[in-house]
């Protein structure tokens, strides 16, 4: 599965819009994906979870910043990622059922913020981008 | 059975006070079939679906997210008996539709982001939450007679 040369323009022509909000999009597709899907907390005990709280703030941003350097580099996204498959590989471990919850969360936030860009064909370009990310991020698990 | 609090029955109930079913059904399905397309399966009696554009302004597809809506609204009324309120539906999508019930939760899904879409801000994190719980509920009654 990889991107069409459409998908592509889509993808990077919506990300000029959703990296001005960067921030504000991390920390809530973080705070719907632990308020849906509760048992992901469990990746974060050490964290302080309340809405609004800085390291939530922090750590989406760095979600967000991740998300951007893959589409900076969209015709070569396991090169991109390539650091940060080895941490979830090696370091975090975090199931790959948990992918596919995050990507939800950040498509409802991504959908609900930019309601008019995203149309039938930039929801299935982004649903297709983040499988791919989340694909990349697993690919060295075993 | 759905787990929800009075809360959170509330807030769904209100929420979909505010949704145009009719147009919703058409939109989710629609998406359904253009972000998953193998989907498309189903419906190859329905005429043009070769493009996202195609499939959008389908009318078959419009009516038919119509109906499944529809469905999903009267299952919104029955949260506590949603496997007696589906039973029928769910035979039905087994033997004579022969559905994989691995779509209806790609489904909720779809309408989950459709949600968002149209109703923006106003839907939260918390309400996002109770919907979640919601669309696996009825994905979960319309697989349960299936054998």
């Amino acid at each position: 599965m990889s991107l069409t040369r459409a998908e592509r323009t889509i993808i990077v022509s919506m990300w000029g819009k959703v990296s001005t909000q960067a921030d504000i999009i991390g920390t809530e597709a973080l705070e719907r994906l632990f308020s849906s899907y509760p048992q992901t907390k469990t990746y974060f005990p050490h964290f302080d979870l309340h809405a609004g709280s800085a390291q939530l703030r922090a750590h989406g941003s760095k979600v967000v910043a991740a998300v951007g350097d893959a589409v900076k580099s969209i015709d070569n996204v396991a090169g991109a990622l390539s650091k940060l498959s080895e941490l979830h590989a090696y370091v975090l471990r975090v199931d790959p059922v948990n992918f596919k919850l995050l990507s939800h969360c950040l498509l409802v936030t991504v959908a609900s913020h930019f309601p008019a860009d995203f149309t039938a064909d930039a929801h299935a370009a982004w649903d297709k981008f983040l499988s791919i990310v989340s694909r990349v991020l697993t690919e060295k698990y075993r | 059975m759905v787990h929800l609090t009075g809360e959170e029955k509330s807030a769904v109930t209100a929420l979909w006070g505010k949704v145009n079913v009719e147009e919703v059904g058409g939109e989710a399905l629609g998406r359904l079939l253009v972000v998953y397309p193998w989907t498309q399966r189903f419906f190859e009696s329905f005429g043009d679906l070769s493009t996202a554009d195609a499939v959008m302004k389908n009318a078959n597809v419009k009516k038919h997210g119509k109906k499944v809506l529809a469905s999903f609204s009267e299952g919104l009324k029955h949260l506590d008996d949603l496997k007696g309120t589906f039973a029928a539906l769910s035979e039905l999508h087994c033997d004579k539709l022969h559905v994989d019930p691995e779509n209806f939760r790609l489904l909720g899904n779809v309408l989950v982001v459709v949600l968002a879409e149209n109703l923006k801000n106003e839907f939260t994190p918390e309400l996002q939450s109770a919907y979640q719980k919601v669309a696996p509920g009825v994905a979960n009654a319309l697989a349960h007679n299936y054998h």
